[in-house]
């Protein structure tokens, strides 16, 4: 175990550090300069521009200005937004929460909806099982931007039941305000999530060892809840984990639709006033956020499985 | 003697790419209490689906015919909590013991899960229960092994585990289909012995299904060999050996090298093996036996009692006594002797 994690744990610093050194070289290679958003296209004198580059160290070679950047964000300091002369940690900050409740939300959904829907169409075969076939098809095929304008106007406009615009104050009123972003977000995943439930639990259902628990007479929902679901839950977890952690980069879209102060709808925006600063520290924290994210599957995937070595697994 | 369990007429069409087949007809047999009956016949003759039956594991949409009575009930007829009641009562020891455990639970949650799901007997009880009959199939450091999980035993091992836990629920009728075919060959003497002893033990009734004549001879009381989803004779174990009643039983014994004697050639059976719904009109095994008669072909063959066993062939009087006989060419000597 202790091994395992150790190795999780480099395997984690190098990935970080070639996704870090990435994001940074793709923003220096990027078109304009922040001096230009900062001058906002007037072009400066010479005298001035010197003194920028000088103070916020543009002028250094492209190794020197990332070990700098990458040596301080470790520490926590990402570095100061040029247009808003603010610490980027701070920045940061103020909107992670959204997100972070976003994306809880969604994944809440994405499980409980999912499985719950795929466990439906596996047990019950028939109508019940075409219909949640159906329902998942029309959700795989609603990407979030569009399933954001169907929910803004069924159930902001015509029904008025949920606000479709703003992050809210307090906890009952946030959490309102999360309820239709995170049914957005959801849409793909579920009908993902739902889809593998049903094939895994279908499969499930015709192995050996189930029809063991039967012959022993043990209750049909025992036999279910034990050996069907329990042993599905294996490819189901892997799924579900890859799913979550693309839902951190997907945000933005839903984020942006929703007008919420989140990450996502930051990093767009920080994007288009040539921000780097910020761009790089969200991109960062979302690599971050990814590559743990994944660690967690992987942990919980020997968990589920004890056939699965801890220390042999290396993907 | 009083039948624990009594089989009758049983006949099983199974769904298959829709259209029915038939995969049992009209199987008989009765097991009585402490008894063991052997079930002994090739792939495809409707042996495991003779137990599905009785354990009620037929897969959905099968559809039966006929009558399972068990400890005084009709088995057919039962559902919901009677049915897993009976099911609780017959315990199976099936062929492949790492395909039928559950790989991601742990030995002792394999072992208790009857007594604590339906007996509601307390984990640490029932964990001690697990590991003495752990302790009973001779297997060592039983409390290791139950924190185990099923991928950290060995196959002999993991079947003395399903036959521990198939008796730990104290089951009337232990079902055991090929349960030491997966099995090396030493393995499967030991694991016998054992499933043997604790039988006569407890004075378990037994169905024992093998396509081992010689094996069913040994630890079983009386036999039954099924061809082509039918029974074609049932005799006391240890007679059916040395002297068969019918022509497939006898076919089946010569099949068999003889340990004791270095054999010629291994007699073989001419044709090959079918299951009941390809089987043809009157005796199913008319068209590979040797001592066929046109009559043979016009009519189905019953059931009927011969020597103090029961034979499905109608020519079966005329042959006793010669069906093992290696001097004797069959075919036109026979149609003189009948004459």
């Amino acid at each position: 175990m202790l091994r395992f994690l150790l190795r999780r744990g480099a395997m984690l610093v190098a990935t970080l550090l070639v996704a870090s050194f990435a994001v940074y070289g793709a923003l220096d290679l990027a078109p304009g300069s922040p001096i230009a958003a900062l001058t906002g296209g007037r072009t400066p004198s010479p005298e001035v521009l010197a003194e920028l580059n000088a103070r916020y160290h543009l002028d250094d070679p492209f190794l020197v200005r990332y070990w700098n950047w990458l040596t301080a964000a470790v520490t926590g300091d990402l570095g100061q937004s040029i247009p808003l002369r603010e610490n980027v940690s701070t920045l940061i900050g103020q909107r992670i929460g959204v997100t972070a409740s976003l994306v809880a939300l969604t994944s809440l959904i994405i499980v409980v909806g999912g499985v719950g829907l795929g466990l439906l169409g596996a047990l019950r075969k028939g109508a019940v099982d075409t219909g949640v076939v159906l329902v998942s098809t029309v959700s795989a095929a609603m990407p979030s931007f569009a399933a954001a304008v169907v929910l803004q106007f069924l159930f902001g406009v015509r029904l008025g039941w949920l606000p479709v615009l703003g992050t809210g104050t307090g906890f009952a009123d946030s959490l309102k305000h999360l309820v239709l972003p995170s049914l957005a977000l959801a849409a793909t995943s579920v009908a993902l999530v739902t889809r593998v439930t049903r094939t895994a639990v279908r499969e499930e259902l015709d192995k050996e060892h189930v029809q063991t628990a039967v012959s022993r007479g043990l209750p049909w929902s025992s036999v279910v809840r034990r050996h069907v679901l329990r042993n599905a839950a294996i490819p189901i977890t892997t799924v579900v984990g890859l799913t979550v952690a693309s839902l951190i980069a997907l945000s933005a879209v839903v984020e942006t639709a929703f007008g919420l102060n989140g990450l996502g709808a930051y990093l767009v925006q920080a994007a288009l006033n040539k921000d780097f600063a910020v761009v790089q520290g969200i991109s960062l924290v979302l690599v971050v956020a990814f590559v743990v994210t994944n660690l967690l599957v992987d942990l919980a995937y020997a968990l589920l499985d004890p056939r699965v070595a801890l220390g042999s697994r290396a993907s | 003697m009083s039948a624990l369990l009594e089989v009758r007429d049983l006949t099983v069409r199974l769904r298959v790419g829709g259209t029915d087949r038939e995969v049992i007809t009209g199987t008989t047999l009765e097991i009585g209490e402490g008894e063991a009956m052997g079930l002994v016949g090739e792939s495809g003759s409707g042996k495991s689906m003779t137990a599905k039956a009785i354990a009620r594991l037929l897969p959905a949409g099968a559809r039966v015919e006929g009558s399972v009575r068990f400890a005084g009930t009709d088995v057919l007829g039962l559902s919901g909590a009677d049915l897993r009641r009976h099911r609780a009562k017959v315990a199976v020891v099936f062929q492949d013991p790492r395909a039928h455990i559950n790989p991601v639970r742990r030995i002792e949650d394999f072992m208790t899960e009857s007594l604590r799901t339906l007996e509601d007997v307390p984990r640490a009880q029932a964990r001690t229960r697990a590991a003495d009959a752990l302790e009973e199939v001779g297997i060592d450091d039983p409390a290791r092994r139950l924190r185990q999980f099923p991928h950290e035993l060995s196959g002999g091992m993991l079947q003395r585990v399903m036959i521990a836990t198939a008796l730990l629920s104290q089951p009337l009728l232990l079902l055991a289909d090929e349960c030491t075919t997966a099995l090396d060959v030493t393995t499967q003497a030991e694991v016998m012995a054992i499933l043997d002893d604790l039988r006569r033990d407890r004075g378990l009734s037994m169905l024992f299904i093998t396509h081992d004549l010689e094996l069913a001879g040994a630890v079983c009381d009386r036999t039954s060999v099924m061809y082509a989803g039918q029974v074609v004779e049932t005799s006391a174990a240890h007679r059916l050996h040395a002297d068969p009643l019918h022509p497939y039983s006898a076919a089946l014994v010569q099949a068999r090298p003889d340990v004791t004697s270095t054999a010629e050639r291994l007699v073989a059976i001419p044709g090959r093996p079918v299951s009941a719904f390809e089987a043809p009109a009157g005796c199913r095994f008319a068209p590979r036996c040797p001592h066929v008669l046109d009559g043979c072909r016009g009519h189905e063959q019953t059931l009927v009692d011969l020597d103090a066993g029961r034979v499905r062939c109608e020519r079966a009087a005329a042959l006793r006594g010669r069906l093992l006989d290696p001097t004797e060419s069959p075919t036109e000597s026979e149609e003189t002797a009948d004459a």
